[in-house]
Order: C-alpha cells, then structure tokens, then sequence
C-alpha cells in the first residue's frame, strides 16, 4: 500500500514538472523575448547570414513542440542549458544561487513557523482579549501588504535612519572572497529573513488561532474540563496535540509563498539568490534560465506539498489507518 | 434511600445573545426555575423531548456552560455550593460526567491515557477495562476506532475512574441498539446499587422506566414533574401534572395519542405556568409563577394537581 502510494506520487510529480515546463516554454516562446537577440545583443553587427545560421542551430524556427520536445530530451541527460545573462551552465547558476536563497527561505520558515504557532496558540487561547486584536489586527495589515514593500519599509528605519543593518547584498562590498566571514553573511541576513519572516508568519498566526478556538470550543475539551483537568492540562494534553500536526502540514504546504515571498525579498535586500536570477533573466530574456528556474520552483513546492501529505498520513491515526487497511 | 447528594434550586439559565435585527444583546432564558435532587444510590432520569434543553441542564451542573451563560439559583453538593471555581477537586473525582457519545474523546489521544485522565492511574484504568470486558489492546486504540459498544463501555470506565459519589450522564444511550443500550443500562444500575447516585438525561422514557427510581419529566426549559417509577407503572391516575399525563398517554403501549400544540420556543414562553396553553384544565390559577409543590410524595408545579 505504501509503496503504491509512493509511486502514485512520483506519477504525479512527474507529470507536474511535464505540465509546468510545457507551461512556461509556451510563454517564453510566445513572448517578444527573442533569443537570439537576447544572445548576440541589439547592436550586433552580425550579417543576416550568421544570424539565419544562428537560427538554424538553434532550431529557432521549428514548431514549439519540437523545440519543447529537445529540450526535453536535454534535461533527461542533464543539460539544462547555457544562461545568457552569466554566461554559465544553468545548472550551476541555479545551484549556486539556490546555496544562497534556502538559507533565506529555511531561517524565514523555521522562524514563521514556530514565533507564528506560538503567537497563534496565545491569541486562540486568550480569543477576545486586547493581546489577541492587536495580534489579529498587525496580522492581517502585515497579510494585506505586498513583501516587496515590507522589505522597504525595513530597509528605511532598519538599514538607512537607523543604520543598524547593511542595506543590501549577501556580503559586504569591497571585501575579498576570502575574507568573509561567517558573521558578515549572517549580519547581512538579517533584515531579509526578518522581511520574509513577516510576510509569512501573519497566515501561520492567524491558522494557528483559528484552530484553537475550535478545538477550544470543541466537545473534547468540555468533557476534559468535567473530568478536572486545569487549563494548563488541558493546552498541553489537547490543544497542543491537536494543534500541531494540522500547523505543521500547513508550514509545508506553504512553500509556494514562501518562495515567491523569497523572490520579493532578494530583489528589494539585492540578495544574490535565485529570486534575483529570476528577476535578471526575466529583463534579460535568459530564456533557458527562466525555464530552470521554473522547473526547480515547481519541484521545490511540490516537494513541499508531498512532505505535508505524507506527514499527515504518518502522524494522524485516523488517515494512518484508512491507508493501511 | 441515603442523604441528597445534588440539589439544585430554582435554577435558571439565560445565554445573552443578538437575536433577529437588534443590536441589543438580549438574554434568551433556556432553564426557568428548574428544581431536582439526586440521592445516594438512586438514578433520577431527566426525561424530556429532544431540544428542549436538558443538556444545558448537565453543563450547569457540571459547570461547563459558556461564557454569555447568566446563571441563577442555587447548585449544592453534599450541602456546599459546587463551581469550578470554589469546588475545582470534585471534578473527575467525586462527580463524573458520562458525555452523548465518542466525540467528547480527543481524537488523538489513546484511549487508554485518555480514560486515565490527570487524576487516575493505569492500574485502575486496567482494572476497569477488565470489569468492563474491554480488550487488553483497547487501551492502544483511537477513539474513532471503537465500537458503538465499545466506546460507550470505555466512556462509562472513565467516569468510575475515582470512584465517583455522583455521576451525571447526559444522553447515554443514544445511537445503540436496544440489547446495547440495557447493557449500560445495567451498568449504571449497579452503580447505583453501590451507592452512587446518577442524574441521567435521556429522551428515552422507557429505557428511563426500566432502570431510574425516579423520573423528572422535563418540559420547555424546567422540570414540571418529579414522579417515582413506580408512579408511572401504576397508570396515569398516579402521575400528578397534566403534561405527564399528557406524555404517558401518548406511550406507544398506552394509546399513542398526542395532544395538540408544541412545546413553546425559549425566545417566547408565557409568563405563568408553560404547559398552560395545552392544558385542558387551564384557569386563572396558570397566569402566575408556578411554585414547586409536594403532592402525594412526588413535586409537581401545577396549581392544579392532587
């Protein structure tokens, strides 16, 4: 049963990444962007004969099947492509700009997940109270806000009147490679992970309170409260347990946001991560760039999504057994 | 029969709520002047039709009402007043509650843990679970995972869990067949038997007759009648409200024939007595509050009963 359910899932996410690439070529191929352009660059003296044969080698003018369908076969043996913008394989930009931003997103998630899970569990439990407005109410100004301008908005106070934090960037300038330290990377992380913190923890609040109220309300904690358990007995042996593993899913679940969140973040901080190679490929019309980038988010959020799913079906017994039998 | 356990006294409850357009919370009065008491060893069965509030009736006593509940009227337990606030260490221990069904079990939590709760231990929770014939592997179960049997067995483990004194059990039968629901039944008889006292609230009025010694007939937020068994055994002539009457009558076994009208809705109920807009014997003595009377050996709040 287990393993059907595996490979029912690797069927799905297979034909996910199929959908999402066939997805975005047909964009890209249908956009102005023209590669070749894009490659050789508006003031190329290059004569229409070199271009034409540029064209050709590239297979510009085939049907977009078939162009959707080499670079198919090419993915399959590992090519990804060569990115226009860095002059780079695409795998090794993705790799390399992905090393930057999955620190960001991990301290942003872990962050969110447990302040928010926190902060929603008091909220729900003190449900009315003035903590609770002002929480519910900074909640959904935060959720309202776009991240971009959240990012600025802490670059202003934060970074520029304050001057406690470096405006931007992953290390200081002017610094050699060699002599970066941990703590400069770390120092530079700072108003980034706290931006995006922010712009996630409002949902993971507000879920986490929901749900308290309604196992609050719920007949198992009247019957708990009968039987003489104390409020501090009765959060910790079932609003906690019952609590838990639905926040948990949902912080899995929500790698989407937290990667488009990512995005956001990186260009406003001038984070060299992928949010910002998506941004310069997108202006620079870095067609195969774009392409990875869009199959490595796709298979990051569906990864996400199949943690969460297959974390239920582990903790709660209820979906455990209807699998196993 | 022993000393009175439970004695509530003119209870009322009210829920303050938004009702229709208004903006004005109003207080909607659910429970008037609700009078009972229960006695070692003795089952008093709340009887009374469905949504007519007799759960309100449990949470008050067991202190379990929500937040806009306005209460009045006295609740005492062996002579003292009984709150969460003044009595918290009678909960769970002395005074159990047995709830409707399994969704009052946390559904994540094992049933065996769960039946223990923070004041039990695990031996007696086995020693029950023997008693009850549950199986060595039910204590490892979930609550989804019970029979309707099982879960009733287990439910009634965890109220004996401290040796209770009093037992409030609302609703015990509902959702188990016949054979089952004497099977509980019987569990809560020999309870009783041992000197508890339980306070039942049930719809069911023969499963009440079989087992109760005395029977509260409940209509439209208070309790009209209390009549011992044996009463309702006797025939119609024994019982002493007119809605009793009423209600015996329309048993399948004594003619099935119901009386015109319906209960009256919380929001509006008549300012005398509540059954009067029924009654067949209805006279100026209804309009005014109806003061609980002893009448041959039973209570009853009608002017009219002899």
């Amino acid at each position: 049963m287990r393993t059907r359910n595996i490979l029912y899932e690797l069927i799905r996410m297979l034909l996910l990444l199929i959908l999402v690439s066939f997805l975005a070529f047909v964009l890209i191929a249908k956009s102005p962007i023209d590669p070749l352009v894009s490659y050789i660059g508006t003031n190329s003296t290059l004569s229409p004969e070199a271009k034409q044969e540029i064209v050709e080698h590239w297979g510009l003018n085939e049907p977009v099947f078939t162009r959707f369908f080499k670079w198919l076969v090419n993915i399959l043996h590992g090519d990804m492509g060569t990115s226009i913008t860095y002059k780079k394989a695409v795998s090794s930009v993705i790799i390399e700009r992905f090393s930057y931003s999955i620190v960001l997103m991990l301290l942003a998630w872990i962050l969110s997940g447990i302040l928010g899970f926190v902060i929603g569990v008091i909220c729900g439990i003190k449900q009315g109270g003035i903590y609770d407005r002002i929480t519910k109410l900074f909640c959904l100004m935060v959720k309202s806000a776009p991240t971009f301008w959240l990012g600025l908005m802490f670059l202003v106070i934060f970074a520029v009147s304050l001057g406690w934090f470096p405006i931007g960037m992953a290390v200081p300038m002017g610094k050699l490679k060699s002599e970066v330290t941990v703590w400069d990377r770390l120092y530079h992380l700072v108003l980034p992970v706290i931006t995006l913190t922010v712009a996630n923890i409002s949902e993971v609040v507000l879920y986490t309170r929901q749900r308290v109220v309604e196992i609050i309300g719920s007949d198992y904690i009247l019957y708990a409260r009968a039987r003489g358990e104390n409020q501090g007995q009765i959060i910790r042996r079932h609003v906690l347990r019952n609590v838990m593993l639905p926040a948990i899913t949902l912080q899995f679940a929500s790698f989407s946001e937290l990667f488009g969140g990512m995005a956001l973040a990186e260009n406003v901080f001038a984070y060299p991560g992928i949010g910002t190679a998506t941004t310069a490929a997108a202006l620079s019309g870095d067609a195969p760039l774009l392409m990875g980038i869009a199959l490595i988010s796709a298979l990051f959020v569906f990864t996400g999504n199949l943690i969460a799913n297959i974390l239920y079906g582990i903790c709660d017994p209820r979906i455990r057994e209807k699998e196993e039998s | 029969m022993g000393k009175t356990l439970l004695n509530v006294e003119d209870l009322v409850v009210a829920f303050s709520m938004y009702r229709g357009d208004s903006l004005k919370k109003e207080n909607l009065e659910v429970i008037h002047s609700l009078s009972l008491d229960v006695k070692e060893g003795e089952i008093l069965a709340v009887v009374g039709s469905s949504g007519s509030g007799k759960s309100i009736l449990a949470s008050a006593v067991l202190d379990l009402l929500p937040k806009n509940a306005v209460v009045s009227g006295k609740i005492t337990y062996d002579g003292k007043p009984l709150s969460m606030k003044t009595t918290p260490d009678l909960y769970g221990k002395e005074i159990s509650f047995i709830p409707q069904s399994v969704d009052y079990l946390d559904p994540l939590m094992k049933v065996g843990k769960q039946v223990q709760g923070v004041k039990g231990s695990k031996a007696r929770q086995e020693e029950l679970f023997e008693k009850y014939r549950l199986g060595k592997d039910t204590e490892k179960k979930y609550p989804f995972q019970l029979s309707g049997g099982m879960a009733r067995r287990v439910l009634i483990s965890g109220a004996v869990m401290g040796n209770p004194k009093l037992i409030i059990a609302d609703e015990p039968t509902p959702g188990l067949d016949l054979e089952l629901a004497m099977e509980t039944l019987k569990h809560f008889r020999t309870l009783a038997d041992q000197g508890t006292g339980i306070l039942m609230i049930t719809h069911d009025i023969d499963l009440a007759l079989n087992v109760a010694d005395r029977i509260a007939v409940f209509y439209a937020g208070t309790i009209v009648e209390i009549a011992s068994t044996q009463d309702f055994l006797s025939g119609r002539d024994a019982l002493r409200h007119p809605y009793t009457k009423a209600l015996y009558d329309a048993l399948p076994q004594n003619g099935f024939k119901p009386i015109p009208g319906a209960q009256p809705y919380a929001g509006s109920l008549p300012s005398g007595c509540l059954f009067a807009d029924r009654c067949p014997y209805r006279d100026d003595a209804c309009a005014g509050a109806q003061p609980e009377r002893e009448v041959r050996g039973g209570k009853v709040r009608c002017a009219h009963a002899t």
